[in-house]
């Protein structure tokens, strides 16, 4: 029957598509990574230099360092092993704080600072009501953070 | 040809009740996320369309599958009705995300492979609404169609599983372990809902397609 030989024909093609995709998708596992982590772009050493690329981690707490006249923010993101420092002028995203994970875009520097274009927030997949006396309506007000509006 | 069947009418009105119910927990009843804020209510409307979309194109996958095997024209307008109505959700939830990303992450938009993924996914409906259109024989619009619906759900494990399987921006899925009951209870009812509105549209869509069917052969006999 002609409609049976189509249907198998399609099969096949869904399966060579398929394969194509894995294939793909395997590919892109190992080559194309949205961001690199500290240590691995420790790794690369001076190769990396002046490449603009992503950087993704987390803030290291107690490294964050804020100058509201001047806009500028330093801080180290680091993953397990490594850890790198960056630098930033601009406005913080209301999410950022210590501790919470990051992705850069920028390029590392001469001096081994990593200086961002852009700074994003990755934040958890966690969803929790707030309990004792955090509630959203003032936790909405401190997004806007003294300093960072005039 | 008739009126619709009283069914599709309750189904929109159940539809309709659920969501308004659904958005008025959502929006007021529930507390909002400890960390992101009010922002995080835009997860029950984000999510349920994403997911109803991922529903929507698996019907388009059982009835593009269906068609090709007993090249019935149901199973065909089935399909095409689904398509249509999930890349509305699948859009939907390309904007929530976008304004749920600038006050969370910091930027609009990012191609990072959650959100490059689901952008192609949205592509390839639009390609497949627009093949619809490409010929006026029904039947090889029919199968043309099936094989791009076949080939363009297999796109939606990758969007589903691209957080888990690359780096991303987009955080992993949410499970009952990662997320409090309240806002859980909220999140699953706003789906229920969104899968009621799917439902009603996509039985909607059907019937005009079955009337444009009609209309086609009669056109047909006419010329």
């Amino acid at each position: 029957m002609a409609n049976s030989k189509l249907v198998w024909g399609l099969l096949g093609v869904a399966a060579v598509v398929a394969s194509a995709g894995m294939l793909v998708v395997g590919g892109l596992k190992d080559n194309v990574v949205y961001f690199l982590t500290p240590s691995e772009l420790v790794a690369r050493g001076t190769e990396a230099v002046d490449q603009p690329l992503r950087l993704g981690g987390q803030v290291k707490p107690g490294s964050v360092s804020w100058d509201a006249e001047e806009m500028d923010l330093i801080f180290a993101v680091r993953d397990s092993v490594g850890e790198i420092g960056v630098r930033y002028t601009g406005a913080q995203p209301a999410m950022f704080r210590e501790g919470i994970g990051v992705v850069i875009e920028g390029s590392m520097q001469g001096d081994g600072i990593f200086e961002a274009t852009n700074l994003m927030v990755k934040h958890s997949n966690e969803y929790k009501a707030p309990h004792g006396d955090s509630i959203p309506e003032t936790m909405y007000e401190s997004i806007i953070r003294p300093g960072t509006v005039e | 040809m008739g009126r619709s069947s009283p069914l599709v009418g309750w189904l929109g009105g159940a539809a309709l009740t659920l969501m308004l119910i659904g958005s008025a927990i959502g929006l007021f009843f529930v507390a909002a996320d400890a960390e992101q804020g009010e922002v995080q209510r835009l997860m029950y409307v984000h999510v349920p369309a994403a997911w109803t979309a991922f529903v929507a194109f698996f019907l388009v996958f059982i009835g593009s599958v269906l068609y090709l095997v007993q090249r019935d024209p149901r199973a065909d307008r089935f399909a095409a009705a689904c398509a249509e109505v999930g890349v509305v959700f699948i859009a939907l939830t390309l904007a929530t995300g976008m304004l749920w990303g600038k006050p969370t992450w910091g930027v609009w938009w990012t191609w990072d492979p959650r959100l490059t993924t689901t952008a192609l996914l949205l592509a390839v409906f639009v390609g497949y609404l627009a093949i619809r259109g490409f010929s006026d024989d029904p039947d090889r619009r029919a199968r043309w169609s099936a094989v791009v619906g076949i080939l363009g759900f297999i796109q939606v494990p990758i969007v589903y599983l691209s957080v888990v399987w690359w780096r991303t921006l987009h955080q992993p899925p949410s499970s009952p372990r990662s997320v409090s009951s309240e806002i859980l209870w909220t999140w699953m009812l706003n789906f229920l809902a969104f899968l009621l509105v799917f439902s009603y549209l996509a039985a909607r869509r059907a019937r005009l397609a079955r009337i444009e069917a009609e209309l086609e052969t009669r056109q047909a006999y006419d010329v």
